[in-house]
């Protein structure tokens, strides 16, 4: 039980972005992800259509940007992952146990890691089953049936050989990447990748407008329903929307700015990243809802009758059902499950960075090393749990609690403890426009400490609730105080043993860039 | 398409991807500072990390 750090030689010079346009790339290909193709469209049509514009932009604005700056200029000043820069942000007094906070963060990327894994190797299955429909007639079955075998709820070992294949795949190539560190792995990929995935969707949006039907699919999206703005629920999904797509709040932004170079701007780059994440939303919204009226066409229904417009549900099993129909169906479904692929890639590099970056920094390991320690464990608890008859019912119970618990609790934790407990605001202000071209006022310190920690305590408690009163999905309480429930508890119990153990090389042995001086407090009133 | 809904894709269009663009031509026209606070030597490197024993 110490943890006080060994001193130990000095810190090796750290990793960094080749310049400004890989990080931007790196950033919005973390961004950019699942969520961007298969939550924002249904999300939007259900909460408002072409109204719920207005609570996504106020969403963007006043929570979305001024979030990642917080988790920007949290991972730049301080230049580490989330255990190192909390830690530091808490100096000499506090530094011990918000670097706990750091590891919270960890343990929700290594959690979300192990069934993100999953989600991309079922896309990669399908990018080949596209090829030849191999869904057939009835994609619902199929995917739970013959692809998935789903069981009862429980914990089986029973392996799905064609899950586990694909999965070891993806964990393969993760863990190459990694170990090639932040330019030559990370970096690349994503300036290879990202493009890629645009192209590839931008086909697929164009192609998805010239389907018969596909101006009614447009309609359902875009006609506003102004009674949707009285609904506080269409505002806090429209915040929560914005928080999950951002990829703020849970370590991955404050990893990624920690490679960029100390004399970097932050803000402008942060702007471009967030607006491109955004617009990836709406050209995806375009072509599912375009591709959506076109199989509602053929059914000869309404839109508003389908089912499956979000999740996996929309991906995996009303996808296939309308690329069945379609002329050119294959070609149509390897651009969407290839895209589903790329934007699953690029987010889930940034996920397992923050693991690997902290285990570099605390274990003083390499890159390669941490990739592989840290991949080698994760792929193997990945392909136990999600890999089995069990696993599509383990994902979905675990992904629901870490992200709507886990996440939005650390996101409050995070605003709240700088912002009130620390009172690093000004100081965080000051360091974004020390170095950054576009300015932040105060309002930003309002915005992050203020608004945000508000309406995400309001979404974490009303969620909290929920699961306690309603349960999940029909499942049984045992199994949700397993794997719901469970996954919380070992968040918690991970990250209070990590911030116990002996650092490697003293975290503390370090001076924050450009020197906060006394003289800002007459700036203050 | 109906006049309503096409306006509102437009101004979907117009708010975000005007967003994208607007903030890719501020930064383009404002990349960096052109002066920082002393200090800030970098820390960094570009190339593979020195292997470092863990043992």
């Amino acid at each position: 039980m110490s943890a006080t750090p060994a001193p130990q030689a000095a810190a090796p010079p750290r990793e960094q972005w080749t310049g400004q346009v890989g990080f931007i790339l790196a950033a919005i290909g973390s961004a950019v992800g699942l969520g961007n193709i298969w939550r924002f469209p249904g999300v939007a049509y259900e909460n408002g259509g072409g109204a719920f514009l207005i609570p996504y932009l106020v969403a963007l604005i006043t929570a979305g940007i001024p979030i990642l700056f917080l988790d920007y200029a949290i991972g730049h000043r301080f230049r580490g992952s989330a255990p190192s820069a909390f830690r530091r942000l808490g100096g000499p007094r506090s530094g011990r146990w918000l670097e706990g906070l750091g590891w919270f963060q960890v343990a929700i990327a290594f959690v979300i890691g192990l069934y993100y894994t999953v989600v991309i190797a079922w896309a990669l299955s399908y990018f080949v089953f596209s090829f030849d429909l191999r869904w057939g007639e009835d994609p619902a079955s199929f995917f739970t049936g013959e692809y998935l075998q789903v069981g009862d709820p429980g914990l089986s070992l029973e392996f799905v050989p064609g899950v586990l294949i694909p999965l070891a795949i993806v964990w393969i190539l993760v863990i190459a990447v990694l170990a090639a560190g932040v330019a030559k792995g990370v970096q690349r990929a994503n300036v290879i990748f990202l493009p890629l995935l645009v192209v590839a969707f931008a086909v697929l949006v164009v192609r998805a407008l010239f389907l018969d039907g596909a101006a009614e699919g447009l309609n359902a999206l875009f006609t506003p329903n102004w009674e949707a703005l009285g609904d506080p629920n269409v505002w806090i999904a429209a915040y929560s929307q914005i928080f999950f797509s951002l990829s703020i709040a849970f370590g991955i932004m404050i990893t990624y700015a920690s490679y960029r170079k100390r004399k970097a701007n932050l803000t402008a780059p942060g702007l471009v990243v967030a607006f491109a994440n955004s617009s990836f939303e709406i050209l995806a919204g375009i072509g599912v809802f375009a591709t959506l009226g076109f199989f509602a066409f053929q059914q000869g229904v309404a839109v508003s009758e389908l089912e499956g417009l979000t999740g996996v549900g929309l991906s995996f099993i009303t996808f296939p059902a309308i690329v069945s129909q379609m002329p050119g169906g294959p070609i149509f479904g390897v651009l969407f499950f290839g895209s589903l692929t790329m934007a699953g890639f690029t987010s889930l590099l940034s996920v397992l960075q923050v693991v690997s970056a902290a285990f570099q920094e605390k274990f003083g390991l390499s890159p390669r090393q941490a990739a592989v320690r840290v991949g080698g464990v994760s792929a193997i608890l990945s392909i136990l749990i999600f890999s089995t008859t069990t696993g599509l019912l383990a994902l979905d119970t675990a992904d629901q609690w870490a992200n709507n618990i886990g996440i939005v609790a650390s996101a409050v934790l995070s605003t709240v403890l700088v912002i009130w407990v620390l009172r690093k605001g000004s100081e965080l202000r000051f360091h974004l426009n020390a170095v950054s071209t576009f300015r932040v006022g105060k309002v930003w310190i309002f915005l992050v400490g203020v608004l945000a920690p508000v309406v995400l305590t309001y979404m974490l408690i009303s969620r909290i609730i929920a699961l306690i009163v309603d349960g999940y999905a029909d499942l049984p309480p045992w199994y949700l105080g397993l794997l719901g429930w469970g996954t919380i508890a070992f968040i918690i119990v991970a990250a209070v043993v990590f911030t116990m153990l002996r650092w490697k090389r003293d975290p503390d042995d370090f001076t924050a860039w450009p020197e906060y001086a006394v003289l800002t407090k007459e700036g203050r009133s | 398409m109906t006049g309503i809904a096409i306006t509102f894709l437009l101004l979907a269009l117009l708010l975000v991807w005007g967003g994208l663009i607007a903030s890719i031509l501020f930064l383009r026209s404002r990349p960096e500072l052109a002066a920082y606070p002393a200090g800030g030597d970098d820390d960094h490197r570009e190339d593979d990390a020195p292997s470092i024993r863990d043992t």
